[in-house]
């Protein structure tokens, strides 16, 4: 641990530190499995990080964090992934 | 590869930050980040990523960030870089992430200081072409045609031409690289690595309120840069200029979308008349035949 | 292990600085030339050069650079050092700023000049006092010896874990910079055991943190009320480092003020900076006179000695501020210092300004006023011209 001195201005790394972004959402990306090739595209293009791998190469949406901003589905070569309006 | 070859891969630059949504940088700096490792120093200048750091409650970077002052990024990296190695730590990377105003204008007389004197720094330039912290106003590395607050008729320069710039102060490693060619990138952050002394790397960095297009296109404009040959991919290694990646294949201008269908799909473009359209397509042709000059060399 | 006889050395102020430097062993130096402090840069140029000084000198290509890159250095732990003037000072500025808000100890040597417009290398004191509010703390040296002693004792006090503020050491530019006086310096293990190794490191890549991010509103008063308290302490913490060196030098030499025969002067001149030598010689004839005058000399400017200031000027009939610097459209700066300090009393204080753009002032300029002050004809504010 750094010996930081009393009172200076630092921040230290935190998991959404700008809030729970998925509130910022106004369409959300819902993938359809049956149609997911595990190519990854979505994974490696998803802006905010926000896309897990699981074992078997199958992408997740981190919904708490997911701003909806839609390259996931633009990206999916097969329209796996569509933005559906989200009623909150 | 482990962008995508590792399950539940530790991110590098945590999720819920403050950056827009269908904004690049979050990517770009994981990107980074898990390419140079936890040995690394990040030095910020003010711009969209002082935001997107948050504020003393808590950062998304997993790495020790430096905030910097506008213009003094290069110089605050030269003396942390100078003090590591001094104290042993002989592998730890310091980066500077600046935006384009704090590279080509305000920041510009620190990066050619720095640059001069071939400190052991990696300068990454993430290009959202204005400055877009303050609310999209004109930077040098505007395009001709751009509309920005402080050129809504259009900005009648052209782009400052800093990849070359840099290259002319002889340092090791320029680069230029586009989020929608990740591991083209990833592989030039590795290669930037492996060298000492001052290496530079330019990134296109589409920003979907600033160019005025739907959040879900980032990375569709980011690769039709590339493949209208508008953003060139190459790397300059130690004065050789070597074009990367589906740039190699561009030097045909048959090869080369229209520079049309780049354009069109971005609201700051949206006023264009056919003949700045010309304009912006001869000038783009042009500097490929300077490219090739450059292969043949 | 005590040293018998000191070593005394014929040096210019900017080498005394420089010799000073190489004692303290920093380990990252920057900085970018600018009249009158270049044969301070030189002379730490050719013991960096010759082996002398091991450090890193980064030849910036501008002061706003030049602390930038002490800044970054001294974040990951190096013992760091800056010298400049005027222009250079001012153009700086942002980020001394930077490091004041940041609280990261660091020591810049400002060999005072005058700003433009005009142009002007001469000495006064501008540049030096319109850093007051950067949260610097600041001293003023009367002479090379002080240049010197200061110069060491700056280190220890900035890096003091009561402290951890920037400390900005001023000497008046040409006066002392190119003056070549007799000095006494500590061996090398002295000042060795006077300054510890620096403890202050904030760049662990085990511990990641990010150093200076934005502070909301209801953050950012905090951390500047935390700055407050710090120079609050600095007070203390000064003058017991002072009265160490005193006893380490052998040097009568302490304090955040200096009372040169004030303790039973019923008129008496404040000053800062060189001058104040002129001043206790003015003073040493109004005396052989049969007045009683006296001097109290600033020697630390921020945090400004309040308490002291009071409890020698109280008993005053008259006070006269000589100012090498002027607040324009409210006065000259120390003047508005002692004031402020002396609120409530009766004492009355006028103001001289002199010396601006390196204007020549002698112990005949001071005598003169001071005849004017006890014959009442001093105004509140006189301009030597």
């Amino acid at each position: 641990m750094i010996k930081v001195p009393e009172g200076i201005p630092i921040a230290r790394p935190k998991l959404g530190s700008a809030g729970h972004t998925g509130n910022w959402r106004v369409e959300k990306p819902v993938i359809d499995y049956s149609k997911c090739t595990k190519c990854r595209l979505c994974i490696l293009y998803c802006p905010e990080n926000t896309i897990d791998m699981l074992e078997d190469y199958l992408p997740q949406i981190d919904y708490d964090y997911c701003k909806g901003c839609g390259v996931c589905a633009q990206v999916c070569p097969t329209h796996a992934i569509q933005m559906v309006m989200e009623v909150k | 590869m482990t962008l995508i070859t590792v399950p539940k891969r530790q991110i590098k630059f945590l999720r819920g930050n403050a950056a827009c949504p269908g904004c690049p940088i979050p990517k770009e700096l994981d990107i980074l980040l898990e390419e140079l490792g936890e040995k690394t120093v990040l030095v910020v200048p003010a711009s969209c990523t002082t935001v997107i750091m948050g504020d003393t409650s808590g950062m998304p970077s997993t790495v020790p960030v430096v905030h910097s002052a506008f213009a003094a990024a290069p110089a605050i990296a030269s003396g942390i870089v100078r003090q590591l190695r001094m104290r042993g730590d002989k592998d730890a990377t310091v980066v500077v992430w600046a935006g384009d105003g704090g590279t080509a204008d305000i920041g510009f007389a620190s990066l050619s200081g720095a640059a001069e004197r071939n400190e052991d720094i990696l300068y990454v330039c993430y290009d959202n072409e204005a400055y877009m912290n303050t609310g999209i106003q004109r930077s040098s590395l505007t395009p001709h045609g751009a509309w920005t607050t402080t050129t809504p008729e259009g900005k009648r320069e052209f782009k400052k031409p800093m990849p070359f710039i840099m290259a002319e102060h002889k340092i090791p490693y320029v680069a230029t690289a586009s989020i929608a060619y990740p591991f083209d990138y990833q592989a030039k952050v590795r290669k930037a690595k492996s060298i000492h002394g001052f290496r530079y790397i330019h990134l296109l960095s589409p920003c979907p309120p600033g160019w005025r297009f739907d959040s879900s296109l980032t990375v569709e404009i980011a690769k039709l840069a590339v493949e209208t040959g508008i953003w060139p991919l190459f790397e300059i290694e130690y004065g050789e200029f070597r074009l990367t990646s589906v740039s190699k294949t561009l030097l045909d201008k048959s090869k080369r979308k229209p520079v049309e269908e780049y354009l069109k799909l971005q609201g700051r473009f949206s006023k264009l008349k056919p003949e700045d359209i010309k304009r912006i397509q001869d000038y783009v042709d042009e500097m490929w035949e300077e490219i090739a000059q450059m292969v043949k060399k | 292990m005590q040293v018998l006889k000191r070593k005394s050395l014929a040096l210019v102020g900017n080498h005394a600085v420089a010799y000073a430097i190489k004692q303290a062993k920093p380990q990252v130096l920057a900085v970018y030339p600018i009249t009158p402090q270049t044969t301070m840069l030189e002379k730490l140029s050719e013991y960096i050069s010759n082996g002398e000084l091991k450090a890193e000198l980064i030849r910036v290509e501008s002061e706003h650079s030049a602390l930038a890159a002490i800044y970054g250095a001294a974040l990951a732990g190096a013992r760091v050092f800056t010298a400049t003037a005027s222009q250079g000072l001012l153009y700086m500025t942002e980020m001394i700023y930077w490091a004041g808000g940041q609280r990261v100890p660091m020591v810049a040597a400002v060999a005072t000049r005058a700003i433009a417009e005009p142009w002007s290398i001469w000495d006064d004191h501008q540049d030096f006092v319109s850093k007051r509010d950067a949260i610097w703390i600041q001293m003023m040296a009367e002479n090379v010896q002080e240049a010197y002693d200061l110069t060491i004792q700056a280190f220890r006090i900035s890096e003091d874990e009561r402290v951890i503020l920037p400390v900005m050491m001023g000497f008046d530019g040409f006066i002392l910079t190119h003056t070549m006086e007799r000095i006494e310096v500590l061996e090398d293990w002295e000042v060795d055991s006077f300054l510890p190794p620096r403890n202050f490191n904030l760049i662990d890549f085990s511990d990641p943190i990010g150093i200076g991010p934005i502070a909301t509103p209801d953050e950012y008063i905090k951390y500047r009320y935390e700055a407050k308290k710090a120079m609050d302490r600095a007070k203390g913490v000064i003058e017991e480092i002072m009265r160490e060196y005193e006893k380490l030098s052998g040097r009568k030499q302490y304090g955040l003020v200096e009372c040169y025969k004030c303790e039973d002067a019923k008129y008496v001149f404040v000053t800062m900076g060189a001058w104040s030598g002129d001043a206790k010689v003015a003073v040493d004839r109004l005396r052989n006179e049969g007045l009683e005058v006296g001097l109290l000399k600033i020697r630390v400017f921020r945090p400004f000695p309040k308490e002291k200031v009071r409890e020698y000027l109280n008993s005053m009939k008259e006070v006269v501020v000589f100012d090498r610097a002027v607040s324009y459209g409210s006065g000259g700066v120390l003047a508005n210092e002692v004031k402020a300090a002396m609120y409530g009393s009766n004492v009355n204080i006028h103001s001289v300004i002199a010396g601006l753009g390196g204007k020549d002032v002698r112990p005949l300029h001071f005598q003169q006023v001071m005849y004017d002050l006890i014959n009442g004809k001093l105004e509140e504010e006189r301009w030597l011209l």
